[in-house]
């Protein structure tokens, strides 16, 4: 029975019912939008469903209570954004690059043959976690050291073992990065930090706070759902090894194995939107200053677009997932995730791993009346060639 | 093999020659600016959006639901949009002007 492996679709019955479904969220209740397309339409009317809230609002869980500070771009609507999304897009397609490449392949073969000798080990404290943090490393261009401090605050930036939304975790991440501006701003290298300090915005220079902000969006949005993502993969090919083998044979179908693997874990459940005026979604009346969520998981389950949907198929060419958004807030980091995971399973599938699953235990996201299956606590597996 | 004659947006036209593939691949293997193709063809990301003028319309291949779908919540759609992903390169687009939607 492939129990770890199956990733139920949570939202079918509303999705084919009313098209929405309800939770609560810290007395700030949230009507989440299931199907593909309303998802798509809901994401580009940037007028009436926006981003630019009071800051933490579009993120479900709510992290009004954690932050004020602005996460940019992604709390912030047109044209402002275009301007903010223009300045990064460069640095953020940077994982493209040969030698970036280069040492995404190094990093990770090194990681999967050190696992290889490992009588058994936990994918996300040992594999997932460690790996997800070194790979930052280069994406800010700092040096791989730095990521022994990332790795040390856990899986989530805003989130403890013992609550959804603990602030002073976020205060960790907040002054951490407050320092490393102010050695950046005395001391500039060639990272993120100096580039985002030096870079030029409608004509003058970004101010601290929004260089913070587009840093604190650049750890949390990649952080939890890369290591799910890597997590998921391990469990998934623990309990289809012949698709592994399948990809050894066929490697030119491994871009095509991310994209589905991507859909089918689908790591960010949802985001938000403030609505504007009062209109409707799916014909259901909301109300201003109310919110919706753009529920990625569901739209990525919708039997209207997908064949067999609940069934991965490695293979698949047609599949205009939305896993990383849709719309102005695509994804930064997705070139970045791409990159990594196309890396990963090339060198799974080299690598013939047989992967054994010893002792599993299940990360459940609540949604109201449902609850969804997003990750692991935690994953403990052994290799066997 | 094609000749194909891209146009980006800062008006530069650069010709190439394809034979197989997809519109979207020739454009890449050229790196033709504001061509991505992110999602490698899978018809997610629309990082590959062109313009393909009504005089060569029928040379290519008709847009399916799915790409119309994904084209119909894009700032930049117009009548000729299409993505470049979902058209398979054929003899019959020899000498075919394409432009490309982003920078």
């Amino acid at each position: 029975m492939k129990e770890h492996s199956n990733f139920e679709d949570s939202f079918a019955a509303h999705r084919n019912s009313t098209g929405v479904s309800y939770m609560d969220d810290q007395n700030d209740p949230v009507k989440m939008v299931l199907g593909h397309k309303d998802v798509r339409k809901c994401a580009f009317d940037w007028k009436k469903f926006q981003s630019g809230a009071v800051p933490g609002r579009i993120v479900v869980p709510s992290e009004v209570n954690i932050r004020d500070i602005r996460q940019i771009p992604f709390e912030v609507d047109p044209p402002e954004h275009t301007a903010y999304r223009s300045l990064l897009e460069s640095w953020f397609k940077r994982p493209l690059a040969a030698d970036y490449e280069q040492r995404l392949e190094v990093l990770v073969e090194t990681m999967l043959s050190n696992m290889s000798t490992k009588t058994s080990f936990d994918v996300i404290s040992d594999f997932s976690l460690p790996l997800q943090s070194k790979a930052l490393t280069f994406l800010l261009n700092t040096p791989i050291e730095e990521a022994n401090t990332w790795i040390s605050w856990g899986t989530h930036v805003f989130r403890s073992d013992e609550t959804s939304l603990d602030s002073s975790k976020a205060t960790v991440l907040f002054d951490y990065l407050d320092q490393k501006i102010d050695q950046a701003e005395l001391n500039p290298k060639d990272d993120l930090y100096a580039v985002l300090l030096n870079a030029e915005f409608e004509g003058r220079k970004l101010t601290k706070e929004e260089v913070k902000g587009i840093m604190i969006l650049t750890f949390a949005g990649g952080r939890d759902t890369i290591i799910n993502t890597v997590t998921n993969t391990f469990a998934y090919f623990a309990e289809n090894p012949k698709n592994l083998h399948l990809l050894a044979e066929n490697p030119t179908n491994i871009p095509l194995a991310v994209e589905e693997l991507i859909r089918y874990f689908s790591p960010l459940t949802q985001m938000g939107r403030v609505v504007t005026e009062d209109t409707e979604v799916c014909s259901h009346a909301v109300k201003k200053d109310t919110r919706i969520s753009l529920c990625w998981a569901s739209a990525n389950r919708d039997e209207k677009v997908f064949e067999n949907p609940n069934t991965v198929q490695l293979d698949r060419k047609n599949n205009p997932h939305v896993a990383f958004g849709f719309s102005h807030h695509k994804c930064l980091g997705a070139t970045h995730t791409r990159q990594l995971m196309k890396i990963l399973l090339k060198n799974m599938a080299a690598k013939k791993f047989k992967i054994n699953i010893l002792n599993a235990k299940e990360k459940m996201e609540a949604l109201g009346d449902t609850q969804r299956k997003v990750g692991f606590e935690s994953l403990v597996v052994s290799i066997s060639k | 093999m094609s000749e194909i004659i891209f146009i980006t947006k800062d008006g530069t036209e650069t010709k190439v020659f394809a034979q197989g593939g997809t519109l979207m691949e020739a454009a890449k293997n050229n790196n033709i600016s504001g061509i991505d193709g992110d999602c490698g063809g899978v018809c997610s990301c629309a990082t590959c959006h062109v313009y393909i003028d009504e005089l060569h319309a029928n040379d290519v291949n008709p847009a399916s639901d799915m790409e119309k779908d994904m084209l119909e919540f894009d700032e930049l759609t117009t009548p000729e949009s299409r993505l470049s992903c979902q058209i398979p390169v054929s003899e019959k687009m020899n000498g075919i002007r394409v432009r490309v939607a982003r920078s």
